[in-house]
């Protein structure tokens, strides 16, 4: 029977039930390959659900790093009896299932070409420990220690992060510890070779540091100045706003006074939510909401109201698969025509695309600057899959010198010194205009904010000529954004190519592995990662370079490819969809295919001017 | 209604306050709503009670929906920030502005289409969330600026003016706002100034969530028989009730009328509101009390008015939640960002 053998390079999918205590578990597991020098990838793929249903850990090990979901399992945990058929299933020819054997299984339940390892976990459990939650959870450290021993994880590095999670909690390290260590000798004992995956030492991992999106895109909002966070809560985006809190309540209270630098209001709802942020804006506060689509579309009609009214106001996005509920628990890019154009009316909006935790972090901070500059609505565009999965990345930086940039305040000085000040009136040919926050003056200043039109000194008015003035102003001010958000990011292939990629976001780090695995099948491209609407100068000119754009999208409708044909006139000939929405994260096997497909075939052979009757 | 500007010329008699502002200074826009609309009165008893409490016209805030009621914050406070939002959505946005400053007064202008309709949810978060603010309902019963549909605070029987009968039951505000927790809770009239500017000036004063759920018949639209917010309608079935002004810091405040006597309010058109005061034993610091009370006489068809429930130790949401002293609006990287040396320990700890 073929056997797979790798080293440093496989997939261990985990098949747990969701509520047993299998998370902390398994990423104990991932974090011990990270301890090992060895880039690991896991992914949490979960249903909408708090207990009894079937959840997944998948963990990539990839010694090159290549952090994209690669696709296909060499080593199956099957610890769920509800999804055993579908997880075995699942497994590659040669692969392994590791299965707690207390109970015998038929034959029948087996599959010829995968090697079945089995240890009676629930056994062992049993005979060790008493207390009945107590056998459930600690089968799962036990399992960790029958794993470490098959692959040949340094048991040390396992005991020692064991020892971080539980520090200061003895009663708990202990029977962990233990528990750990009976799975270790276990396999030990008898399960020698069992399997052809390995792990060796490898120096690979550096300075990179092991954070969520949501967790990464809290940090950018505390280090971006945000006092104001009201938030509804929904999938993927709730650990946003908690992981604000968390660490509002360590790093925002005043040590000697107890007085709390932030204000975080769970809202009735996402109208609430994006309301107050708009409020908060209106007044001069740095204020965000982090939600996903249903509450992006549930938002729209404030996001006009603060795009006409010129209002700061930041919105996280963790992008889920819509529309309507969704697969609520599965990742999709699939909100970007929704978040660019929302509202009635002609709008258009200011986005960020992070690819990883580190980019949120950037972002997210930089998002409270460019709101305040262009005076508007900006979001930032995540999804599950940075949101809610641990990912290796560029450590977090910030300097120090950096100011935040309040945008085009007017000063009581600034009125008083005779300043005119036209809210709307469009001063430096930017199309941003001053503004005065509320209480800046006793007898100038003042004016009253509304989602009517209005002339450029803030007076209602239905005038054709007020009205026109103000939209040309507000087109001219997303032109200036195109100079201050992030620019895409251009990747020159080996040699010449007249092939372009164009993605975005978390299908980053795929694309970045098929880039590699293309180059040897021999084919070139040439790739650009958007990091920003509205789209820079460089954009149009990276498709004017390439006859063929492939447009790498996570979503049925090829959104974005929309947007570039919409934004910059390009003959929609030229983007060649290639779209993945199943609700998994994209995988460089499926890019690469797809790519390679349409490049060798004739499909995308561009038309030949001259040669055309 | 007038498009006639009004001069800016000053009478040099116009009394100033201790600020040495006239009530002209406490101004805004001229009016655009119907001649003799209730909400005009409103508007005037709410310069009257900022000019009397001697407040900085820059220091309030004033927040509304969408509707007529709403426009009206352009018509007072002239030079202080306002703020038209979204229909029925002013408390969130209200919610968000005293978070980012605590320093500023903050005034919502609702309807009762905005209010207890579209905003229904909005208002009652609000009131439980103990906002810092007062929330002026100008109550009509009918949506105006779409000429005359039912809105939800029409009583249930009641006709429009095309002649459609109300199926629904009513939602009255002021025990709704008394069940969610709002910590000043009154119930006025338009037509009836006296009654009025002190209570808006004992709500401005106030620390907590203060509601005033005032009566604005709506003379276009709901004045016809028929309708329950008709003046002939009030007149024929409004029981009056006593009530008891009660002014924070303002007791030299007095009433047109002594206890016990009944009140007719004439109006423009010649029709009359009658009120009677609360009982003199009537105790605006229970809840409970007041809940029973209000609906007790709401099911005989009275309407009562004054000031239904106050906690005068009533605390706010920036209480609650322990924000700083100082409006976080002021606040800079100085404070807000804990830099780069925080960073690297939390990146460490991220390996």
């Amino acid at each position: 029977m073929k056997r797979i053998e790798a080293v440093n390079d496989f997939v261990v999918k985990f098949a747990n039930v969701n509520g047993s205590g299998s998370a902390s578990a398994n990423e104990l597991f991932a974090r011990s390959f990270l301890r090992m020098g060895v880039p690991v990838s896991p992914r949490n793929i979960f249903p909408s659900n708090i207990q009894g249903l079937p959840t997944w850990y998948e963990v990539r090990v990839t010694e090159q790093g290549w952090l994209g979901r690669r696709g296909g399992v060499d080593l199956m945990v099957a610890m769920n009896p509800q999804t055993w058929d579908k997880d075995v299933a699942e497994i590659e020819a040669g692969g392994y299932l590791l299965y707690d054997n207390t109970k015998p299984l038929p034959a029948s339940r087996f599959r010829p070409d995968v090697h079945a390892v089995g240890v009676p976990l629930t056994q062992m459990c049993n005979a060790a420990y008493s207390d009945p939650r107590e056998r459930q959870l600690l089968k799962n450290i036990m399992y960790v220690g029958v794993l470490a021993a098959l692959l040949a994880i340094d048991p040390a590095a396992i005991a020692e992060l064991i020892g971080e999670q539980y520090k200061g909690k003895e009663r708990l390290l202990k029977p962990n510890l233990d528990a750990f260590r009976k799975g270790f000798h276990y396999a030990t004992e008898h399960l020698e070779d069992a399997i052809g995956l390995r792990v060796r030492r490898a120096a690979n991992v550096g300075d990179r540091i092991f954070i969520e999106g949501n967790a990464a895109t809290a940090l950018g909002a505390v280090y971006g100045g945000a006092t104001v966070c009201a938030w509804y809560p929904i999938t993927p985006s709730s650990s946003v706003a908690e992981a604000f809190e968390r660490y509002c309540t360590r790093l925002r209270i005043d040590k000697e006074t107890g007085e709390k630098r932030y204000a975080i209001i769970q809202a009735e709802d996402e109208l609430a939510s994006i309301g107050m942020v708009v409020g908060a804006g209106w007044n001069g506060a740095r204020a965000f909401t982090a939600t996903s689509g249903p509450g992006i579309s549930l938002m729209t009609e404030f996001i006009g109201l603060a795009y006409f009214a010129e209002i700061p106001a930041v919105l996280v996005d963790v992008q889920r698969g819509g529309p309507s509920t969704g697969m609520p628990t599965r990742t999709q890019q699939a909100d970007l025509i929704a978040c660019a154009y929302a509202s009635h009316g002609d709008t258009r909006h200011v986005l960020l695309i992070p690819e990883d935790p580190h980019e949120c972090f950037e972002f997210t901070a930089q998002a409270f600057d460019l709101a305040e500059q262009l005076q508007t609505p900006v979001f930032v565009m995540t999804d599950l899959d940075i949101g809610m999965n641990q990912r290796l990345c560029a450590p977090l930086k910030w300097d120090d010198s950096r100011s935040y940039d309040r945008g085009k305040l007017m000063t009581a000085e600034m009125l008083d010194a005779g300043r005119d000040f036209g809210r709307y009136l469009d001063v430096d040919g930017d199309g941003v205009p001053f503004r005065t926050l509320p209480g800046t003056h006793p007898t100038q200043g003042g004016y009253f904010t509304r989602g009517t039109t209005k002339d450029p000194y803030a007076r209602y008015s239905e005038a054709g000529p007020d009205y026109v003035y103000n939209v040309q102003r507000l087109l001219k001010k997303h032109d200036t954004a195109k100079k201050l958000v992030p620019p895409a990011i251009e990747k020159k292939a080996g040699a010449p190519t007249r092939f372009g990629v164009i993605h975005f976001g978390s299908t980053a780090p795929a694309m970045a592995e098929a880039c590699e695995a293309l180059t040897e099948r021999g084919l070139e491209v040439d790739t650009l990662r958007l990091r920003a609407f509205p789209f820079g100068d460089e954009v149009a000119r990276f498709i004017a370079e390439h006859p063929t754009v492939f447009v790498i999208e996570q979503n049925r409708d090829a959104q974005m490819r929309t947007m570039l044909v919409n934004e910059l006139g390009t003959d929609p000939a030229r983007l060649v969809p290639i779209l993945h929405y199943d609700g998994t994260p994209i995988t460089a096997r499926f890019i690469t295919g797809m790519i390679a497909d349409r490049m060798s075939g004739a499909n995308v052979e561009p038309l030949k001017r001259d040669k055309v009757a | 209604m007038t498009y006639l500007a009004k001069p800016l010329l000053r009478h040099p008699t116009l009394p100033t306050n201790r600020l040495g502002y006239t009530r002209r200074d406490y101004e805004g826009k001229i009016s655009t709503l119907c001649a003799g609309c209730g909400h005009d009165s409103i508007s005037a008893a709410i310069i009257q009670a900022c000019w009397e409490l001697e407040i900085e016209p820059h220091k309030v805030a004033k927040l509304s929906g969408i509707g007529c009621s709403s426009k009206t914050p352009d018509y007072f406070l002239g030079n202080s920030h306002g703020f038209n939002t979204v229909h029925g959505r002013m408390p969130s946005v209200l919610t968000g502005a005293a978070l980012a400053n605590r320093d500023l007064i903050y005034l919502g202008v609702s309807g009762d289409g905005d209010s207890a309709s579209i905003g229904l949810g909005q208002f009652a978060h609000l009131m439980r969330r103990g906002v810092n603010m007062t929330y002026i309902v100008e109550n009509n019963g009918v949506y105006g600026l779409t000429k005359g549909q039912f809105s939800a605070t029409a009583d249930q029987g009641s006709k429009s003016k095309r002649g459609a009968i109300n199926p629904d039951s009513a939602i009255d505000l002021v025990p709704l706002a008394l069940q969610l927790g709002a910590t000043y809770v009154a119930r006025s009239f338009s037509g009836d100034k006296a009654q009025l500017v002190p209570l808006i000036m004992g709500a401005l004063a106030h620390p907590g969530a203060a509601l005033i759920d005032v009566i604005s018949p709506c003379v276009a639209f709901n004045n016809h028989p028929g309708s329950t917010r008709s003046y002939d309608y009030v007149r024929e079935h409004n029981e009056a009730v006593n009530r008891i002004d009660f002014i924070p810091k303002r007791s030299e405040i007095t009433t047109d009328y002594a206890p016990g006597e009944a009140v007719e309010v004439v109006q423009h058109d010649g029709s009359a509101l009658r009120f009677r005061k609360l009982e003199e034993d009537f105790d605006p610091h229970d809840r409970i009390a007041a809940m029973n009370y209000v609906m007790t006489r709401q099911a005989l068809g009275e309407i009562v008015t004054g000031l239904l429930f106050v906690d005068p130790e009533a605390g706010d949401l920036h209480q609650r939640l322990g924000t700083p002293a100082a409006p976080m609006n002021r606040l800079d990287e100085t404070t807000l960002c804990p830099g780069s040396a925080m960073l690297e320990r939390i990146n460490a700890s991220l390996r």
